[in-house]
């Protein structure tokens, strides 16, 4: 009872701390939608607009038609005509534009000839996203050359399941969720503790009935309702700005989110414990929100990356969180057939509060 | 069976690596009495504050704090005494009464008493104007009564206060010991650590601390009466000269001028130190008034604190 009361002290104390910090309640909205304007609409990896040169040696009806219905599909953007590939050439080294069309002047033979490509694609290689364009031009009924290797043509149809319209934010948001918590949710923790060790105001809380435990359970405790506050405003800027889906339960979110809210708020309890300022607790943040970022699946699909890469991004929580996330609003897989990863943030807060109460003792020395 | 005595240090130390903030402390510090600790900065009195209320572990030795044995667990002693720490350490982005509030919480005090212990504490120091002032905005003596009033909240047996004047001005310091003269009258025992002279003069009784040893303790007459040296007051139209002939002279351990004045110490074994003294002022052709007089708290400071090499000339 005596416990309580003095945790919810604490936490009252914290809330009322936060509500005159004007700088770090307005980066709990900040935050979340800084950075979803960004990924949003700013990081796209959809291509679209590529500059492009077209060398229509044909100049044909049936050519000219093939060059108006390629420009319908807004992937490339005609920049310029010219005569020979040897033109093409010299405007891709330049950088003037990121891809050619090369129509061959038998190109009306040449489209209804199975064995010879009709049309040759020549794309910039120097930057990777732009080899995606092959990959959506695929659906066109003519052949092309991507560099020395030659396509046939195939009418594959390609129908990527759960984002059919293929739009970035659709995927980047999801995981998105996962590094602004881990973001805001650690710094958040680890900056409180370590501000009031530098104001000197532990020293006078560790003088006091007050036990290490209910000390930490009552700061992080504000913390928590934050991240569902932003999580609630991440969910509706994704809905009303990019028409993120929400396919799954609400609720599983809200679950798999509390799981990994507190994986963070330990992983910030241990940052406490050990930076001595408020600028080495920042410094130890960005040191784990980095391979957040980078080795989560979050911007490079999991599987494409080395293996040294995977088994680090195993031990973050955000890993595991993208996973829950992508797999409960896009694919409406309920909680309990992803609860493999609900047990890996489960492991990992246990070692992480561990560390954390081993590492914070009511001492100075 | 309680004992007579709140604290009880047994040979107290704590090192710091190589650094051996205080060593082999022994004190004893008798219930309701206001307890002073004496030292220049970096003599070890906040370490040993620390270790008594159980934030420092002592490298050796034990203590008896309120029948609570150190180390040890320290959670059944925390509720019983009140500690202000040396720099200001409530919450500046908080209100005065949000601060009283917070601690009274923080303390379990009475659900139906807290806000008349409040308005009370409000009252006795003299903050009921600043009850909604930011705490980080309040004067240096506002702060220090602030704090006072937050570690005195719960009623504590016992107060460490370190330091607790080293920030305000002289009327905050002379209002402040009138709170701490009241606080002992009701039954408080209060260790409080200062460097100031004036300060230490109002214990009851004090220990004298220099490079984590303690050099000397009593009470202020007991320690003024047993310096081992004899204290000479030189009043001269030219200190300074009067100071050049007496530096380094012989049997003269030190020279501390106070304005026209110096206090000069000598070693109790001269049979006639006023004589030693003009002698020296004569034979530098100085002219001044020279007279015996009994040690003050300075004095005793400086003769305790001056090494053996200096004491034996």
């Amino acid at each position: 009872m005596k416990s309580l009361s003095r945790l919810l002290a604490i936490t009252k104390k914290e809330v009322r701390q936060l509500r005159r910090d004007r700088l770090t309640f307005g980066m709990i909205v900040g935050i979340p939608v800084m950075q979803m304007l960004l990924f949003g609409y700013a990081i796209n990896t959809d291509v679209r607009n590529l500059r492009t040169a077209v060398a229509d040696q044909a100049n044909t009806h049936l050519s000219r038609q093939f060059v108006a219905a390629l420009r319908e599909t807004q992937v490339v953007d005609i920049v310029d005509f010219v005569d020979t590939p040897i033109e093409i050439d010299a405007r891709l080294r330049r950088g003037d534009v990121s891809v050619g069309v090369v129509i061959p002047a038998d190109f009306d033979r040449r489209v209804v000839d199975p064995d010879r490509p009709a049309v040759h694609l020549i794309v910039d290689g120097s930057d990777p996203t732009i080899a995606n364009v092959a990959l959506q031009l695929r659906n066109f009924p003519i052949a092309f050359d991507t560099g020395a290797r030659q396509t046939r043509v195939n009418n594959i149809e390609v129908r990527p399941n759960y984002n059919p319209e293929r739009r970035t934010p659709v995927n980047i948001i999801p995981g998105l969720m996962g590094v602004i918590l881990t973001l805001t949710m650690m710094l958040f923790t680890a900056v409180a503790i370590v501000r009031e060790r530098e104001r000197g105001n532990l020293e006078l809380l560790i003088n006091t009935p007050v036990s290490s435990a209910e000390l930490m359970v009552g700061k992080v405790i504000p913390y928590i309702v934050i991240g569902m506050i932003q999580l609630a405003l991440i969910l509706f800027v994704g809905d009303a700005l990019f028409q993120v889906p929400m396919r799954g339960s609400v609720l599983d979110l809200y679950l798999a989110s509390g799981a990994f809210i507190a994986a963070n708020l330990a992983l910030g309890l241990v940052i406490s414990t050990v930076a001595k300022t408020q600028f080495q607790a920042m410094q130890m943040t960005f040191f784990v929100l980095l391979p957040s970022i980078l080795l989560s699946g979050f911007v490079f699909p999991f599987d494409g990356m080395p293996r040294v890469a995977q088994y680090i991004g195993e031990v973050l929580p955000v890993t595991h969180y993208i996973r829950l996330t992508r797999g409960i609003m896009l694919r409406d897989a309920p909680l309990i057939e992803l609860y493999p990863e609900l047990i890996a943030l489960g492991v990992f807060t246990l070692i992480a509060m561990t560390a954390a109460a081993l590492r914070f003792t009511k001492r100075l020395d | 069976m309680s004992s007579d005595y709140a604290i009880e240090a047994r040979g107290l130390s704590k090192h710091f690596g190589n650094l051996k903030a205080v060593s082999g402390l022994d004190l004893k510090v008798p219930r309701g009495q206001i307890y002073g600790f004496l030292g220049p900065n970096g003599s070890g009195k906040s370490t040993t504050i620390r270790m008594l209320c159980g934030l420092l572990t002592p490298t050796e030795g034990t203590a008896t704090v309120l029948d609570t044995e150190i180390p040890g667990d320290s959670r059944h002693l925390k509720p019983r005494i009140g500690y202000m720490t040396q720099k200001f350490s409530l919450f500046g982005d908080m209100t005065v009464f949000e601060n009283l509030q917070f601690i009274s919480e923080i303390y379990s005090y009475p659900r139906a008493e807290r806000a008349g212990r409040i308005e009370e504490l409000l009252e006795k120091y003299d903050l009921l104007e600043q009850t909604s002032q930011l705490a980080g905005t309040l004067s240096g003596g506002q702060k220090q009564r602030l704090a006072l009033a937050c570690s005195v909240l719960h009623h504590p047996p016992l107060l460490l206060l370190d330091e607790p004047t080293s920030a305000v001005d002289p009327q905050s310091r002379r209002d402040f010991w009138a709170n701490l003269f009241r606080l002992a009258e009701a039954g408080t025992t209060i260790m409080v650590s200062t460097h100031y002279m004036d300060e230490a003069e109002r214990c009851h009784r004090l220990a004298i601390l220099d490079r984590g040893v303690k050099v000397a303790d009593g009470t202020p007459q007991e320690l003024q009466a047993s310096t081992g040296m004899h204290t000479v007051e030189v009043t001269a139209d030219d200190p300074y000269h009067a100071q050049e002939a007496l530096d380094h002279g012989e049997h003269i351990a030190s020279v501390t001028q106070l304005g026209v004045r110096l206090r000069v110490l000598l070693p109790e074994t001269l049979a006639d130190p006023v004589a030693v003294v003009n002698k020296l002022l004569e034979a530098h052709g100085v002219k001044a008034d020279v007279r015996q007089t009994t040690a003050s708290l300075e004095d005793v400071f400086v003769a305790v604190t001056m090494d053996a090499e200096e004491r034996a000339v």
